[in-house]
């Protein structure tokens, strides 16, 4: 089942970051709610072919033609930190 | 003088299209009701009124779904990491509505990055319920269902990825439909599950979801590689018996785990479309009991890749003073992120991690064919499959919070069907008592058609909605 040591890679791998007291509550959480979803793995699934999208689609490509695209000024409005012309992030050598 | 909020949107319209009201006017009286909201139903309020258009839609004011990008507005999914997040463009479908005459007048509440089933995981708190103000409107569309439902908005839209449009309706007694995966696009939603997210109407009644559908559907969006050229139409409902109609109720999702009230309310409305000339029998869904752990699978993986995105880089929340890049990252993730989203993201992340991905994702979309192959079977044999909406009514703020699994369960109902992408839709069914008693609340019915079976939908909703007759008006005082 999920351990502390299983909670702490899956969140490393989730890059988030738990308090104590969150990754004491998610090892049972997630346990608890795992032992719900193992019902699955007791059906024969043999020759049953996954489903993504339920309607067969076919030629999803749209035609490959230049347009404008959202100005580089519009794309950095929304960012917590600009540097260049470019979206900045912290740097250990800073 | 007309009472203009007893008008629906279909008959503001009407009386907008007749000169009878000016559009402006109806904007105003929606706007000043939105502005004195006491249900945290709003993330946002617009000031001002726009200028008047002449769409199909009259110039109907919309509520919509916090979650759908609308340029210089705020959009931040029910979360703090986007908190103030005023997007660059905006979501094809508010625009095309827009277009045909309903302007935005709000945002709407709901659970974080649509997580939840009872508005209560909002990282700008709960939604209240309009019919009693100590329960929850559902969710996750909760904030669209209680403004709704309480006459703060003509209408609204919202997304249902499990059921987020369809429980939450139920719950507020509205009516909510989701329509087949790819009939509207998702274009401008910000993200929970790409496979299954999808937008539609919640309405005081049937008709104006058909209005509001309508003008949803259409052309194949080329920014949604998912959407589709819907076939056919959809037309305004008419259809005042349900002669020829087969219905049919799956014995596994009308009995266990579902309240007694509910249950009775149900097995009522089967009575009613009897004598409107259906047929009603029993139908098996054999794998529907496997659906929500599917659900429960797939929904979370497929959050935890679309909300990688949000890392303090390009909008929204940044952790302030991190040592580097992957501090920033988990940092920024950790004080962003609400509990139920953390703990979708952890399970979504585990289901897809090395050597787990087939026992889990694998296997729950080969699931998925054999619920699709269920309904697909059952469609060979009846028109409609229905069911109750929700397996209770509106439970009290807080009784859930504590057991994930438990709030989980307020989906058994409508998953089927989102797994399946078809349309389903519920109409208010009457009221029942709560199981420790005290006063009634709506309860919601469900009808689920084969895909783009919309406007068939809609009719035979509609003549059930005629013959039930039911009163909404006191969650609007």
């Amino acid at each position: 089942m999920i351990d502390r040591d299983t909670v702490l890679h899956v969140a490393r791998l989730a890059r988030l970051e738990l308090s104590e007291e969150e990754v004491a509550r998610l090892t049972i959480e997630l346990g608890a709610v795992l032992e719900h979803i193992e019902t699955i793995s007791r059906l024969d699934l043999e020759g049953v072919p996954p489903t993504s999208h339920v309607i067969d689609v076919t030629g999803a490509l749209r035609a490959d033609e230049p347009e404008p695209c959202l100005p580089r000024e519009r794309a950095l409005e929304s960012a917590p930190e600009v540097l260049d012309d470019g979206f900045a992030v912290p740097s250990p050598q800073a | 003088m007309m009472d203009l909020v007893e008008l629906t949107a279909a008959q503001a319209a009407a009386a907008i299209g007749r000169g009878d009201l000016a559009a402006r006017e109806l904007f105003d009286f929606y706007r000043d009701r939105a502005a004195a909201d006491e249900l945290n139903a709003f993330t946002w309020v617009a000031q001002e009124s726009p200028e008047a258009g002449d769409g199909p839609l009259g110039g109907v004011p919309l509520a919509v779904k916090d979650l759908f990008c609308t340029a210089g507005v705020p959009s931040q999914s029910g979360s703090r990491i986007l908190e103030g997040y005023r997007p660059p463009y905006t979501a094809t479908v508010v625009e095309r509505l827009a277009r045909a005459g309903a302007p935005l007048l709000a945002k709407t509440n709901q659970d974080e990055f649509a997580m939840g089933s009872s508005t209560e995981n909002s990282g700008f708190g709960p939604t209240l319920n309009p019919w009693d103000r100590t329960r929850v409107p559902g969710g996750s569309s909760g904030g669209s269902a209680a403004a709704v439902a309480a006459g703060l908005a003509p209408w609204a839209i919202g997304t249902d990825t499990g059921g987020s449009i369809r429980q939450p309706a139920a719950l507020c007694g509205i009516v909510g439909l989701k329509p087949t995966y790819g009939a509207v696009s998702r274009y401008g939603m910000i993200a929970f599950a790409s496979s299954l997210d999808q937008a539609g109407p919640l309405t005081r009644d049937v008709s104006d979801a058909a209005l509001l559908l309508m003008q949803m559907v259409g052309a194949r969006d080329p920014r949604d590689a998912t959407s589709l050229d819907y076939p056919g139409s959809v037309s305004l409902p008419a259809r005042t018996d349900l002669h020829g109609i087969r219905l049919g109720v799956p014995t596994e999702l009308s009995s266990d785990g579902i309240e007694p009230g509910v249950l009775g309310a149900f097995a009522a409305s089967l009575e009613l479309a009897r004598q409107l000339g259906a047929s009603v029998e029993t139908c098996q869904l054999p794998h529907a009991a496997h659906a929500l752990a599917a659900y429960y699978v797939l929904a979370p993986a497929e959050a935890s890749s679309n909300l990688a995105r949000f890392d303090g880089v390009r909008y929204g929340l940044r952790a302030q003073d991190a040592t580097d890049l992957l501090d920033m990252y988990t940092r920024t993730r950790h004080d962003g992120f609400g509990a139920e989203v953390k703990r979708r993201i952890m399970l979504g992340t585990y289901a897809l991690s090395s050597g787990y991905y087939e026992a889990y994702y694998g296997r729950a979309q080969r699931v998925r064919t054999l619920i699709a192959r269920d309904f697909a079977a059952t469609f060979e044999h009846f028109d409609f499959v229905v069911t109750p909406t929700a397996p209770g009514v509106a439970f009290e703020l807080g009784a859930k919070t504590a057991d994930p699994y438990a709030m989980y369960l307020n989906d058994i109902c409508t998953v089927p069907a989102s797994l399946a992408g078809i349309p389903a839709i519920s109409i208010p069914n009457g009221m029942a008592a709560p199981p420790g008693g005290g006063k009634s609340l709506p309860v919601g019915l469900q009808l689920i058609g084969p895909a783009f079976s919309e406007d068939r939908l809609l009719s035979a909703a509609f003549a059930l909605e005629q013959a039930l007759g039911f009163d909404g008006r006191a969650a609007r005082r």
